[in-house]
């Protein structure tokens, strides 16, 4: 149990495609999606509100971290076939990312344009 | 002046929202009946009920995001009317708030049987009572084998429960998927140990609770009685207007000549957007490619355009993974999904740019689904 309703956060830093860096302290549990959204990180839609079904919570993610991310499922590898701002290597959709301890230091970046 | 919106649910936030990425300046209100800050449904009937999610974490965004948007929140609020001559809105407490549009997204709600103790699943003190009683139940009996009715079965029997479906269809989800489908998960459910039921005949066993999913209403009182035309649901044109033209109808509550009327998060969310940008001065016409998905147990289907019309289905793949393409007179209208994202994307595309796949096509796992 979290002693005095704090919840433990991992840091997370999300930077747009203008450059500008948000570091948000992320509950452990949340999603990197929901990290942005319950923040205003601008950059991040994520229209279907997390179940992989709309491809407008996609980022780039620092490749170091790349190996410390869950592996992607299929709805998550197609639905990336179909995002706005093209696929890359590093791209994952935010809303399957699990916001954990081993994630503090997490650097992502936000595409141009989600929708 | 600016915009009111009635209704803040997926709608109606998102009609808010898309008018400030729009550039749209000028005052939006956004009134809801429930005390809470606008959510989406989905978690409701899935991770909420399985233990996975809070109800929390189905708000669609924290209270600062309104205050940064300028959006002016009124929860908790009924409109009892619309005075279309004066051009604004009465709350049921008296207050009337002028508008240059106004966007009518006021849902829809459940059908209810006369069984005073059946529990419904619509919204969150819906979800928050059952999930309540789903803890200290037993023995569950759903009414209906439709989307809620499923997946409700699903999560309730994945914590445990005996669970029985009745449907009175010969089959689950009918209104909406093709034979194959439906046998799949009724299958599915069976594997699982749920008991389904079709039909008047057998007496369903006793139960400590009973979910009833057997479909919603749209709410059209308020349309009606501004003396703006309805049937099925609030009627509008292309461009998501009613018979009024500072008036819009979106979502749930809204019914379109040859599209019909939806109950999808997709149709909300698109329709909003479409709103948002005819009220900034677009004229965009509504086209989106309706979509909508169910989770039940480990499968997922994923449904894309409308299949009602088909006069001919070919599958692609072989159970648990298949795909399900309708066409009619040789066209493509819709492709129902079961555990292929990458078919569902495909065809979300496809149908969008107006595909020519033929049926044989379709069938051959070994031609590509391109645009």
């Amino acid at each position: 149990m979290p002693l005095f309703g704090k919840k433990e956060t991992a840091n997370i830093t999300y930077i747009s495609h203008a450059g500008v860096k948000s570091p948000i302290a992320v509950p452990v549990g949340d999603s990197v999606m929901e990290g942005a959204i319950k923040n205003g990180v601008d950059g991040i839609v994520a229209e279907c509100g997390g179940n992989t079904q709309c491809g407008t919570c996609h980022v780039y993610v620092e490749e170091a971290w790349l190996g410390k991310l869950p592996a992607m499922q299929d709805d998550e590898n197609a639905m990336l076939d179909t995002t706005l701002c093209p696929r890359r290597p590093n791209s994952r959709l935010s809303c399957q990312i699990p916001v954990t301890k081993e994630l503090n230091g997490l650097v992502v970046h936000t595409p141009e344009a989600q929708v | 002046m600016g915009v009111v919106i009635v209704g803040a649910g997926q709608a109606g936030f998102q009609v808010a929202w898309s008018l400030r990425t729009e550039g749209f300046s000028e005052s939006i209100t956004l009134i809801g009946d429930e005390p809470y800050l606008p959510y989406q449904r989905p978690p409701l009937s899935k991770g909420f009920l399985l233990g996975k999610q809070e109800l929390e974490s189905a708000t669609l965004r924290p209270e600062k995001f309104y205050q940064d948007q300028r959006i002016d929140l009124i929860l908790g609020e009924r409109v009892a009317s619309i005075d279309r001559a004066s051009r604004r809105v009465v709350l049921a407490s008296g207050a009337g708030i002028p508008y240059d549009s106004l966007v009518l997204a006021t849902g829809a709600r459940v059908r209810k049987l006369p069984d005073p103790s059946a529990l419904y699943l619509r919204d969150l003190d819906d979800a928050a009572r059952l999930k309540d009683r789903l803890d200290r139940a037993s023995r569950v009996l759903v009414i209906g084998g439709g989307f809620i009715g499923l997946e409700v079965a699903s999560a309730a029997r994945a914590t445990g429960k005996d669970v029985t479906v009745v449907e009175l269809q010969p089959r689950l989800m009918a209104r909406c998927v093709a034979p194959v489908i439906s046998d799949f998960f009724r299958d599915l459910h069976r594997r699982h140990g749920v008991e389904i039921l079709f039909g008047a005949g057998a007496p369903p066993p006793p139960a400590d609770l009973v979910v009833t999913g057997i479909g919603v209403t749209p709410n059209l009182e308020l349309a009606q009685e501004a003396g703006l035309p309805v049937s099925d649901g609030i009627g509008i044109d292309d461009h998501l207007r009613t018979a009024d033209p500072r008036i819009y109808a979106i979502g749930d509550c809204a019914v379109h000549g040859q599209r019909g009327r939806l109950e999808s998060v997709q149709n909300a969310v698109d329709q909003a957007r479409c709103a948002a940008a005819n009220i900034a001065g677009k004229n965009q016409p509504y086209t989106a490619v309706p979509w909508f998905w169910t989770d039940q147990f480990d499968a997922k289907l994923q449904m894309a355009g409308l299949s009602g019309a088909a006069d001919q289905t070919v599958i692609r793949g072989t159970a648990p993974r298949f795909s399900v393409f309708y066409f009619r007179s040789g066209r493509l209208i819709a492709v129902d999904s079961l555990n292929r994202p990458a078919d569902h994307m495909a065809a979300r595309k496809l149908l969008a740019a107006g595909s020519t796949l033929t049926p044989e096509q379709a069938a051959d796992e070994s031609f590509a689904l391109k645009v």
